[in-house]
């Protein structure tokens, strides 16, 4: 697989880490009133779907950046590349 | 019919024409006691000791496919028990003894081979690591011994001893280890749970759960409604896609396991070797193909075919230790979905909705718990009470910190 990355182009996957679900950039509020059983759906349970996925890759052999790859899980088709720190900003993390 | 020597040689004598199918190709009847989803080698054992055990009747195997297609067709047949944790030593060790009784259980030949699994030590430490495991294995009945190289060597002269990066140091054998032909297992449950009554019936998918007053009552599939008082899932691999058609999450990622066959060759291989450290395992089937395979691919993937940089870590794996398989061609390569879980290891349990039970989270190494795991589930399904050797199966164990995690990975499914 060929991962597009948004700054340096063309990478083979295998230069990449794979970190999971994209939904992992959500971390739950340790200070919730249900935390605990929020933090055990975040950290144990996934929607794995069969499909487009959207999920974590990490550039370990590159430049280390984290990037939001959304792929079919179906044809391992990558359809989307993107930093995640711009989803993350996006869907509302300030950091 | 019963299968016998004599009955190979009368029927070799009479063409071949007394041979019947091996089990019924039956149709859905409007309702059971028990439908069982998925007609792998745990769906079809869970049936058949159902039948067989529990005295049960009224069973169902839905298979979306054929019998024998899915991950029972895929894997590479290995059986072993040599694990550590308390939550599945004495569970492997049962399915184990299972498969030393199997073929006269079934009255079929699934050629069950204890041609011994050997895992490769390159460290002190990892031989503190495998001493340990080795006992843990001792006290609950399996058998284990601690090889020198010089014994290892004795049974396999061709090993690579002085690997720069992974010298070999010795190894912890299971002699009762081995390997099976694994489409007899699914073919030989099917025909035993047949002859029990089961209904096992193909090209039938599951598209969706019957639930009443927040009880499952059956299930919907594409050849219609199935009415059942139990439904068990056994899907492993796909466990999330069917269980999202019951609201259910779970923890669990699919994930896609490649395995390899070289041409075949004159006996070279007599057991079963692990490399762990490099990736690699391989033993040699009664055909002659060396049958080997490594790492899970590592991300999330329903496609059952994998890509090349695992094939290539694979290879050199088996170069770093095997060097006269780079004299073998590859003849064929495949993939096959998995449950990988979030602590590696599976699920046999109720689920909160009444009436609907789940088998899962298999990763990649189900093949060798099938008997254990329809024996099992089977229990949990006619008692709704788990087996002794199953009890720490449970859904619950990730929100109580009760994981069992034989690599202590944590909850990174891929890295289990």
């Amino acid at each position: 697989m060929l991962i597009d990355h948004p700054i340096l182009g063309p990478r083979d996957a295998s230069e990449f880490v794979y970190k999971g679900d994209a939904n992992l950039i959500h971390r739950p509020d340790w200070q919730a009133e249900d935390a605990a059983a929020q933090f055990f759906e975040y950290g144990y349970l996934r929607d794995n779907p069969a499909g487009p996925h959207r999920e974590l890759w990490f550039h370990e052999q590159g430049d280390r950046s984290w990037l939001v790859v959304t792929r079919d899980t179906r044809t391992h088709e990558i359809t989307k590349v993107e930093l995640a720190r711009d989803v993350a900003r996006r869907e509302g993390r300030s950091k | 019919m019963r299968y016998s020597g004599f009955k190979v040689i009368r029927e070799a004598l009479h063409g071949h024409r007394g041979w019947g199918p091996a089990w019924r190709d039956a149709a859905p009847a409007s309702d059971y006691d028990y439908v069982i989803i998925g007609g792998g080698g745990h769906g079809l054992a869970t049936a058949y000791y159902l039948a067989k055990e529990f005295g049960e009747s009224r069973i169902a195997v839905l298979e979306k496919g054929w019998i024998g297609g899915g991950n029972v067709g895929r894997n590479t047949t290995i059986i072993r028990s040599n694990y550590e944790r308390d939550g599945n030593e004495p569970f492997y060790e049962f399915s184990l003894k299972l498969w030393e009784g199997l073929e006269q259980e079934l009255n079929y030949n699934a050629m069950v081979s204890q041609r011994g699994i050997l895992n490769l030590i390159h460290s002190d430490a990892q031989r503190d690591a495998f001493v340990r495991r080795g006992n843990a294995m001792r006290l609950h009945g399996a058998d284990a011994e601690l090889m020198s190289t010089e014994q290892i060597l004795a049974k396999y002269p061709f090993l690579n001893v002085d690997n720069a990066r992974f010298p070999i140091k010795g190894g912890l054998a299971q002699h009762r280890g081995g390997t099976v032909r694994h489409d007899a297992v699914a073919w030989g449950y099917a025909r035993a749970a047949d002859a029990r009554g089961v209904d096992i019936i193909q090209n039938c998918e599951v598209t969706g759960f019957r639930m009443e007053n927040g009880r499952c009552t059956g299930v919907e599939t594409t050849r219609g409604t199935i009415g059942a008082k139990k439904v068990a899932a056994c899907v492993a691999g796909s466990s999330s896609r069917l269980m999202e058609k019951a609201g259910m999450r779970l923890p669990i990622e699919s994930h896609v396991l490649q395995a390899f066959v070289s041409e075949g060759l004159k006996p070279v291989l007599p057991g079963v070797i692990t490399f762990g450290a490099g990736h690699f395992y391989c033993s040699q089937s009664d055909k002659g193909g060396l049958v080997f395979g490594g790492d899970i691919d590592g991300y999330n993937s329903y496609a059952q075919r994998g890509n090349l940089p695992v094939v290539e870590d694979v290879c050199e794996g088996g170069m770093a230790i095997f060097p006269m398989l780079g004299r073998a061609r590859l003849l064929r390569m495949w993939g096959g979905v998995v449950d990988m879980s979030m602590d590696g290891s599976p699920i046999i349990d109720r689920t909160h909705i009444d009436g609907l039970y789940f088998n899962g989270g298999w990763c990649y190494g189900g093949f060798k718990a099938t008997p254990a795991s329809g024996f099992a589930y089977a229990h949990l399904l006619a008692t709704d009470r788990p087996h002794e050797i199953a009890t720490a199966y449970r859904f619950d164990r990730f929100q109580k910190g009760l994981m069992i995690d034989e690599k202590g990975m944590g909850n990174q499914p891929n890295l289990h």
